[in-house]
């Protein structure tokens, strides 16, 4: 069994930590607010010598994945970082990336996209690349963070999955604050991880692949994107099962969703991230006033939990989607989005009401959970009806 | 040094039955080059152009060597971590430790002095040990010759007309094999697929040195030129012989004129077989042709200074 410690820690430098215990042979990345504290970290692992990992300093997020493509078309253990701008900017790669089928292991600190430009949390980056075909779990605290870059390994080197993984975690909130770690010894996390054996790399000389080739009109770029969606498909049970075999080690729980207070919940607040905390200290007190609210966190953004969720909010009152992104021209975020899609099939209608909330780093204060929920308790009194798209609280001049 | 007797006997590692056109220059540089590699295995890396959309029409690859092919700008970048990951395997103890490799990227001129010129400059100023290889045909030929920043003044492409306002391109051309020499890298050279021996030479020293290196191959593209399949080596040679593409050599910061040109030919002789600057010959159009022949010979004598043999 593994020696565990606890830390205190910030988010990034477990994930630097835990990017170090899984021996990737090549890291490429490029620095961006509040990406940074990782590759730094991760620089200091290389000068003691603690990593034999390759570290190549691109000049751009661009070239980033662009040599993590490379080094990982090559038959490398590949491992990255980045954030809003630079997530941005690495669009173009994030698809060949996962087109190519490369397991590269990202992180990245959720932050805002410019116009304006700020540098603090919101999910508009990650969001942006939702349809990039990465796998993409989401963590709400440093731990998490920690434990979903060590199952992202697994995830994306599974022979019936083979795409690459995105580690989220909340800008500044998660990221920066120290918060209590508990960590694995090096040698239960590299047996977990195991070793890398690669497919059709380009430096097993005896054998020369082609990768990347033209699939032009008439070709099968058709049917590699079919074969694209089942191994994102495949990635369901993949999850479950690495995360059920990391549970028994970490003695940590883990599901593609994660519900506090559902089993009699009459009402629910759906979200991602780091505000789920705030979310459940809120529902914790209105508990306590006789109020039956749940929280649902989803920690999987891609392959998104349609049936878990569905089961999970059935016979619900009333529920709140809080979106920390936008989706302008959409009825809502895109976790609203999704939500009231996973809700179609139920038999009952159940009333959802969308609000976007903290864009730019925007404070998550309490009473703004404690408005959520007075909403929800009005609508299933029948003494309200659901509102449109809400802006939880926008001042009305900025 | 490359003899063509020894030459003959190398493999060629990019078999024939692609597609690119008859008269291609690049497909001449990229069998030279590779030439020049000698026995070890070569990833080869290609940005999105011509060269590999008609050498991997899947399920087809004309190449017999390891091949990537990633995005349009960064072929560099996407070598460069290919390099990365032979180090970082190695240390790792997954590749034995003397096992030795060569790394080389391909990309057109579109791909190098524009949309990947930030990945080339970043690799090379890391010192990855590859080799960048510019087949510059001074246009976007794949999407169906658009100017770049190679595209001589003067040349018409299909982005910069030819009309009663305006002569084809305006601007003059980027000067890269400068830039490149300007990164104080091992080894930058300048070459052209007329000469044989001195490009598979030049080839051959890059991948001989450790660390970056950089080759500028002058690579005709009949369509592209509107001359025919037959005259790409032809041209690519006079552009030698009037000094247009000067073929040279930068180790260690220091210049050299690897094949020397005595009587340098008016550039109008360069020029004129052409269609791509018929109108350059149009009456009214002399003095913009002086001006072309002022800006080769400024080029050709600074360089010239900076060469130690003259």
């Amino acid at each position: 069994m593994p020696t565990h410690t606890t830390l205190a820690a910030t988010g990034n430098s477990v994930v630097a930590e835990a990017m170090r215990q899984c021996k990737p042979n090549v890291m490429a990345a490029y620095p961006i607010t509040p990406q940074t504290t990782i590759v730094e970290e991760f620089a200091g692992f290389v000068a003691k010598g603690k990593t034999d990992c390759e570290y190549v300093t691109v000049e751009s997020e661009h070239s980033a994945m662009s040599a993590c493509i490379g080094a990982s078309a090559a038959g490398a253990r590949v491992m990255t970082a980045t954030s809003s701008q630079g997530l941005a900017l690495m669009w173009e790669e994030l698809h060949i990336a996962s087109g190519m089928r490369l397991p590269i292991i990202m992180a990245n600190a959720n932050r805002a996209l410019s116009a304006p430009i700020n540098i603090h949390c919101d999910h508009s980056d990650i969001m942006g690349a939702r349809d990039t075909g990465w796998v993409t779990l989401f963590a709400e605290t440093a731990q998490e963070a920690y434990d979903n870059t060590i199952m992202a390994t697994r995830i994306a080197e599974h022979p019936d999955v083979m795409l690459p993984v995105m580690s989220c975690l909340d800008g500044f909130i998660t990221t920066h604050s120290i918060d209590r770690v508990s960590v694995m010894d090096d040698e239960s996390v590299a047996g977990f991880v195991g070793e890398y054996e690669p497919r059709n790399a380009l430096l097993d000389t005896g054998t020369p692949v082609t990768h990347g080739a033209f699939a032009g009109l008439g070709g099968p770029y058709f049917e590699f994107k079919k074969q694209q969606r089942e191994a994102i498909e495949n990635a369901r049970a993949v999850v479950s099962a690495v995360g059920a075999e990391y549970s028994a080690l970490s003695g940590r729980p883990f599901g593609a969703i994660e519900t506090w207070g559902m089993d009699d919940a009459e009402v629910a607040l759906v979200v991602i991230g780091s505000t789920a905390g705030n979310a459940r200290a809120v529902a914790r007190h209105l508990r306590a006033d006789g109020m039956k609210v749940g929280v649902v966190k989803v920690r999987v953004w891609r392959p998104f939990p349609y049936a878990e969720l569905a089961a999970a909010l059935k016979g619900m009152k009333a529920v709140a989607v809080l979106d920390r992104a936008e989706s302008f021209g959409a009825e809502g975020g895109p976790l609203y989005l999704e939500v009231r899609s996973a809700l179609y099939d139920l038999e009952m209608r159940v009333p959802v009401v969308g609000y976007i909330y903290g864009l730019g780093g925007s404070d998550v204060k309490l009473e703004l959970m404690e408005r959520v929920f007075s909403d929800l308790a009005d609508i299933a009194a029948g003494t309200a009806a659901p509102a449109g798209l809400v802006y939880l609280g926008a001042r009305e001049e900025a | 040094m490359a003899n063509l007797k020894e030459l003959t006997h190398r493999e060629d590692r990019l078999a024939g039955g692609h597609r690119l056109c008859a008269g291609c220059g690049a497909s001449i540089a990229v069998r030279q080059v590779l030439l020049g590699a000698g026995e070890d295995p070569v990833v080869v890396g290609c940005a999105t152009g011509c060269l590999e959309v008609s050498t991997t029409i899947y399920p087809y690859s004309s190449w017999k060597t390891p091949f990537i092919h990633n995005a349009f700008e960064n072929s560099s970048a996407t070598i460069s971590g290919v390099e990365a990951a032979f180090k970082g395997l190695k240390r790792a103890g997954k590749i034995p430790a003397d096992k030795t490799m060569k790394f080389v990227a391909f990309g057109g001129d579109g791909g190098t002095y524009d949309i990947g010129l930030q990945a080339l400059s970043g690799a090379m100023e890391r010192g990855h040990d590859m080799v960048y290889v510019c087949y510059d045909n001074g246009a976007y030929m794949n999407t169906g010759i658009q100017r770049s920043s190679a595209t001589p003044k003067g040349a018409w492409a299909t982005t910069a007309e030819v009309g009663a306002a305006q002569q084809g391109k305006i601007q003059r051309r980027k000067d890269l094999t400068q830039i490149m020499a300007a990164h104080g890298i091992p080894y930058v050279a300048q070459a052209s697929i007329s000469h044989w021996k001195d490009l598979t030479t030049k080839a051959e020293k890059a991948f001989a040195v450790e660390g970056p290196a950089f080759l500028n191959v002058f690579a005709p593209c009949p369509r592209g030129w509107r001359i025919p399949s037959s005259q790409s080596v032809e041209i690519a040679k006079l552009a030698v012989q009037t000094g247009f593409w000067p073929l040279y050599e930068v180790e260690d910061g220091e210049f050299r004129h690897t094949v020397k040109v005595h009587n340098r030919k008016p550039i109008e002789e360069f020029l004129r077989p052409q269609g791509r600057f018929r109108h350059l010959f149009s009456p009214g159009n002399e003095e913009l042709l002086a001006e072309i022949q002022g800006d080769v010979d400024r080029a050709w004598d600074r360089l010239m200074a900076r060469c130690s043999q003259v």
